[in-house]
């Protein structure tokens, strides 16, 4: 089956109120170029679950977001998401947070068909009191009480990861595939933007099969472009773009996003977008980031 | 005993309390959030503590630290295991950990939060992280906290607007358990050295750094705090510890963390 489809076939998929979950990690590897796309498409009252990022800031600050699942929001290097903060701050979304690893307990959930798996994480804090509808249960087994983490059923799920063949069997080489292969199996439907289209004989090799993490039965679409996740990183091809958060963290002090989604995101499509930016050279010579 | 060789900055004086945390921990995992707290797990397990083990803040543990920064080319870390995102949950919630974070509110139940400030939840007067993992952490294993400006908006009075840890609060005890299920280490701030081993957990000051006095102390948090019975002053650095801390921080990143990076024996006199 060839799997190969455009950027708007991906947000002909989508529709208002869907359940978004989006992979990568804070500034890392996230699939920018799609939701570029859908902040230029009419979709909107998304809950958006995610280890966020400038995609969740972009989304909430564009008024695409009803509800927001996630652990943290944050830029590493920039500590607070500007436009999620603004965002929370003007009390402007729903959200539902929880610890980093009920996330993950969610996506694993709903992948395997269960409704919820039990947990200690959680016990004790205000995720329970800021979530009563997540439900404490009594163990068969002990005495004490167990967090039971609700699935998180994800519509679509979008990545993007370093190499794909038009089958849809993809390949990450960066040092971690983060949660990308739970938010994929979470998903009715996952799309997956990829560095590089390979043909399918790459994988014969057992080191490059290696670094597959789902199987292709998960992969809906795949659209190939290249640079996809600036500004954040696709290590080891790229870095995160420094001074365009930079400049993108200033812009929520100074003008609001309006003045950056004209400068980046409005009427745009990828090429423009990486032109504006400084080109697809530009975004391949990004350093890698030192921890 | 100890002789005076060589000076030292208050940055420096804490990273060694703040190893301190992690001497009798054996083969955990330490995890030191921030530039200070990495420093004092590095310096933990190179000095008396070689057990301890550590990852690369990214999908690796380490048979050696990392130094912090830029490295130059022909630098290769020394891996010991790949170790990725997941795979920490895993670790994290077999209890063989002890993280150091600096919360950025403290209360009297060694509660803490890193959320969000204000008293609406729905809207926040500021929003900073998320929980992150302070909940799995706070209830799988050891924490110890870290605290570069003590005063009293980060040890609060009442709970922390958003609970993101579990603590020592009776009330919110979960059933089955006891305050025994939950191991709170150290507190190291840039006036003092604490732990929770107080009447009834109560936070208590264990060390002054030079020049502090527990009333000082005490002004600076909203909750009252007990002290052990030979309040004495924190350990200076030595030479060797020194040494190591600067072999691991070659650019000075420590120098950037404590407000005006005031000199380790004038900690009392800092704005």
């Amino acid at each position: 089956m060839n799997k190969l489809m455009s950027i708007a076939d991906v947000v002909a998929n989508l529709t208002d109120g869907m359940t978004i979950g989006i992979g990568g990690w804070g500034p890392r590897r996230k699939p920018m170029a799609l939701i570029r796309a859908i902040l230029n498409s009419d979709v909107k009252d998304l809950t958006i679950v995610a280890y966020g990022g400038a995609d969740v800031g972009m989304l909430c600050a564009a008024g695409k977001v009803k509800k927001v699942i996630f652990a943290f929001v944050s830029l590493d290097f920039i500590p607070l998401e500007p436009f999620f903060r603004q965002a929370r701050q003007s009390g402007s979304i729903e959200v539902m947070e929880v610890d980093e690893g009920m996330l993950l307990h969610g996506l694993r959930a709903a992948s395997w068909g269960c409704p919820f798996i039990p947990t200690a994480v959680g016990l004790g804090t205000d995720v329970l009191t800021h979530n009563p509808d997540i439900q404490v249960i009594n163990s068969p087994y002990d005495d004490k009480e167990w967090v039971a983490m609700p699935a998180i059923k994800l519509d679509v799920a979008l990545v993007h990861v370093n190499s794909a063949d038009q089958h849809g069997v993809c390949q990450i080489n960066a040092p971690d595939c983060f949660m990308d292969e739970w938010f994929v199996r979470a998903a009715d439907k996952a799309f997956v933007s990829t560095e590089n289209l390979v043909d399918s004989d790459h994988f014969y090799q057992a080191e490059q099969a290696n670094r597959v993490h789902w199987e292709r039965n998960h992969t809906t679409g795949v659209v190939h472009i290249p640079g996809g996740a600036h500004p954040t990183s696709c290590q080891p091809e790229y870095g995160f773009d420094v001074e365009h958060f930079k400049a993108y963290s200033r812009a929520a002090k100074e003008g609001g996003f309006s003045g950056y989604a004209e400068q980046f995101i409005n009427n745009q499509d990828e090429q423009a977008y990486q032109s504006a930016v400084g080109g697809l050279a530009y975004i391949q010579s990004l350093a890698l980031p030192v921890y | 005993m100890t002789v005076e060789t060589q000076q030292f900055t208050l940055a420096e004086l804490m990273i060694c309390a703040a190893a301190e945390a992690f001497r009798n921990d054996g083969e955990n995992l330490a995890t030191g959030i921030g530039v200070l707290p990495r420093l004092a797990a590095s310096l933990a397990k190179q000095t008396f503590n070689p057990d301890l083990m550590m990852t690369d803040s990214e999908a690796y543990m380490l048979a050696q630290p990392n130094p912090l920064g830029k490295r130059d080319g022909a630098f290769v870390q020394a891996n010991e295991s790949w170790m990725g995102f997941a795979r920490i949950f895993d670790n994290v919630w077999s209890g063989k950990r002890h993280a150091m974070i600096g919360p950025t509110q403290i209360d009297r139940f060694g509660q803490t939060n890193i959320s969000a400030i204000g008293n609406d939840y729905q809207q926040p007067k500021i929003q900073m992280l998320g929980v992150r993992g302070l909940p799995g952490n706070s209830i799988s294993h050891a924490n110890s906290f870290f605290v570069p400006n003590h005063n009293k908006k980060v040890f609060v009075e009442g709970e922390c607007d958003v609970v993101c840890s579990i603590g020592y609060n009776p009330e919110r005890l979960p059933k089955g358990y006891s305050f025994d299920d939950i191991d709170i280490r150290l507190v190291i701030t840039n006036l003092c050295v604490m732990d929770w081993n107080g009447p009834n957990k109560q936070l208590r000051v264990i060390s002054l750094h030079p020049g502090v006095t527990f009333e000082q102390v005490q002004e600076n948090t909203s909750f009252a705090l007990c002290k052990i019975a030979d309040l004495g002053e924190t350990a200076h650095p030595t030479a060797e510890q020194l040494a190591i801390i600067r072999q691991f921080d070659p650019h000075n990143q420590r120098a950037m963390q404590i407000k005006g990076n005031p000199d380790g024996l004038a900690a009392s006199v800092q704005g």
